[in-house]
């Protein structure tokens, strides 16, 4: 955690509401709340939480860049990649190249990547389906009849929905998650929204270590779940975690407010970004837009 | 099921992401008011600030909670979408706000949807399935007997209510602005039977899940608060049940069958109505449902449908204001005072 922002003149004292905040209560939450070794984060190498584990610590031109640069950058790409017409292929090579270019840049392995760009894989399964779903001219590929349209749509999605994944795991790996929220907080999005977003990452490794304990005090009774008749201990423990969240959640509020906490945060200092770090970071949708244009006027 | 990037066109994303940042807006004022309802005698300050740590805790619970698998059987397991859940354990509003927050940081964190979906990824499993499973449960609490079984039923109905209603919306946007060609029907089809089945899931581990809460804490389910119906003011009922009843006086008629009825079908064919004789008010101006000299044959359907309901709401409000007089005056007699308290 960075140190305390000096208290700018304007706000009450910063209430810092690391997860002891949330251990008002028990001993138990004392525990849940002391971090490594208790929470879900005990798995983790460095002790690092759910959101935390996902950032690959380096020190490159990317990861230098202001936080919402980098998100302006991703949004404009993604979206340029989406607008990017299907039948181009040449172009979808190009975004891929980019963003090689980009993991080359901020040192991501590649094996990390690849394993992050999993979570696509259920459409992946559905984007192979739709060749044989989809309506128009078939044609014969190794004795299946397949649409071609499908064949295009399948192609479509698949390239897209992979450039977007990747875009994405590339923005997860190079940045800091406090610099994300900030980085969303200074695009606009609404404080209220962003503290929101900001206390649920903060206690995502406490909020799953609950349930992991949940887990083990379940199979160490002997109960091994198997089938719907087992639903309602799980729904159970569903409800339980929901009460000890929201319980949770009071007490947060009110050791907060003894902190002085008015319902916003204080801000720590925010440089703005200079003219040299929005070139670099909107070089990625720049190079983008070139290509979907060109793909655009050939089509 | 997240939707990725590329499933849908850059317009229909666009639209997507509008419609989710107003329901969001809306609900970031919502929530406010949502959240300080509990404070009744708690903590100082009222609601605004409590909605931060509460919904960011509670968008920690559905993200966990997303993550509890629940086996189906032969190896393959699902879990809870949370939209419905949500809604009812803390309201719509914060329920859209922890879902919208929790969908940004999957698709920001974790790479699940796409980016560019993100506007429809919110507008369905946020917006469309939050709202409809709200409206459901309040209904069917509201119509329902008030009973124990009742808040499993309503609770289950809501979240599998919700999944459909939310394949549903899908389809829409997909006819709209899908990327690919597959045919409307298909799609329909496909999208709304899988997700009835996701549904009948859901719902059972929503109900359970609401079942539980209420065991320990009953008093943190939202949608169980003030779940004793409110009487509704006489007004409300009164000019609804009369603008439906003109609707289907004046355009639904329209559409009837000019067929006999069943009555008048079953007496012509067994000669039943050889007796019968011709109104004594035939021949006047709204003969067989119509105004006379009007040639437009819906218009004047319509017409004597809307007269029609004029003359009876008249002659039977008359005869219920005499009936009512009547049953006030007899009591006054007795107590010497109105029986009835005075703002009724």
């Amino acid at each position: 955690m960075p140190p305390a922002p000096a208290p700018a003149p304007g706000p009450p004292p910063a209430p810092r509401t690391g997860p002891a905040d949330g251990s008002a209560g028990s001993p138990a939450d004392a525990v849940a709340s002391a971090g490594p070794g208790a929470g879900g984060a005990a798995r983790s190498a460095g002790g690092r939480g759910v959101a935390e584990r996902l950032l690959v610590r380096r020190e490159t031109v990317v990861h230098r860049l202001p936080a919402h640069c980098k998100l302006v950058a991703l949004l404009g790409f993604v979206l340029l990649v989406v607008a990017t017409p299907r039948e181009a292929m040449w172009a979808f090579g190009g975004h891929a190249l980019l963003l090689a270019a980009v993991a080359v840049a901020a040192r991501v392995p590649p094996g990390l990547l690849l394993r992050r760009m999993l979570v696509e894989v259920p459409f992946v399964a559905f984007a192979l389906l739709l060749p044989l779903l989809a309506e128009g001219p078939r044609i014969g590929v190794l004795g299946l009849s397949l649409s071609e349209p499908g064949l295009w749509s399948a192609w479509n999605i698949l390239a897209k929905a992979t450039l977007g994944v990747t875009a994405s795991v590339l923005l997860a790996a190079t940045t800091d998650v406090r610099q994300l929220l900030l980085g969303l907080e200074r695009l606009r999005l609404p404080p209220l929204l962003v503290q929101i977003a900001a206390f649920m990452i903060r206690y995502l490794d406490v909020v799953t270590g609950e349930l992991r304990r949940m887990r083990i005090a379940r199979e160490s009774r002997g109960f091994t779940a198997r089938g719907p008749r087992h639903w309602g201990v799980l729904a159970r423990t569903a409800g339980a975690l929901f009460i000890r969240c929201y319980e949770r959640g009071e007490r947060v509020h009110l050791a907060m407010l003894s902190r002085g906490y008015r319902g916003s945060m204080p801000v720590p200092h925010r440089a703005p970004a200079g003219a040299a770090a929005w070139a670099r970071a909107l070089a990625l949708p720049g190079a983008a837009l070139v290509l979907c244009l060109l793909a655009l006027a050939t089509r | 099921m997240h939707v990725p990037d590329g499933f849908f066109d850059a317009p229909v994303s666009v639209a997507g992401a509008a419609i989710a940042a107003t329901a969001v807006a809306v609900s970031l004022r919502g929530a406010r008011r949502e959240l300080a309802d509990r404070t009744a005698g708690g903590a100082p300050g009222g609601g605004a600030e409590r909605v931060a740590p509460l919904a960011g805790l509670v968008a920690a619970f559905v993200f966990a909670v997303q993550m509890l698998n629940f086996p189906v059987g032969a190896g393959t397991s699902g879990h809870l979408m949370g939209g419905a859940l949500a809604a009812i354990l803390i309201g719509p509003y914060t329920g859209i706000l922890v879902l919208s927050v929790v969908l940004t940081v999957q698709a920001l964190l974790f790479a699940d949807g796409g980016l560019s979906a993100l506007g429809i990824n919110i507008t369905l499993l946020g917006v469309v399935a939050v709202v409809v499973a709200w409206g459901v449960f309040r209904l069917l609490l509201r119509v329902l007997p008030e009973r124990r079984g009742t808040v499993t039923a309503a609770s289950f109905t809501a979240a599998f209510v919700s999944v459909p209603a939310a394949a549903v919306v899908f389809t829409l946007l997909y006819a709209v602005g899908g990327t690919a060609e597959v045919p409307i029907g298909t799609v329909l089809g496909a999208m709304v039977g899988v997700h009835t089945a996701i549904g009948v899931g859901e719902g059972v581990i929503t109900a359970l899940t609401v079942g539980s809460v209420l065991a320990a804490r009953p008093d943190l389910v939202h949608g169980m608060r003030r779940a004793r119906p409110v009487r509704r003011p006489a007004r409300v009922v009164w000019i609804g049940g009369l603008a439906a009843t003109l609707i289907c006086a004046a355009v639904v008629s329209g559409f009837a069958s000019s067929s006999p009825d069943g009555l008048e079908t079953v007496a012509g064919d067994h000669g039943l109505d050889e007796e019968e004789r011709e109104h004594p008010l035939a021949g006047s101006w709204l003969e067989d449902y119509g105004v006379v000299d009007i040639d437009n044959e819906r218009l004047s359907v319509g017409l004597a449908g809307v007269i029609g309901v004029g003359v009876t709401l008249t002659a039977a409000s008359a005869g219920f204001v005499a009936l009512r007089r009547n049953a006030r005056e007899r009591s006054g007699d007795r107590s010497g005072r109105s029986p009835l308290p005075a703002d009724a």
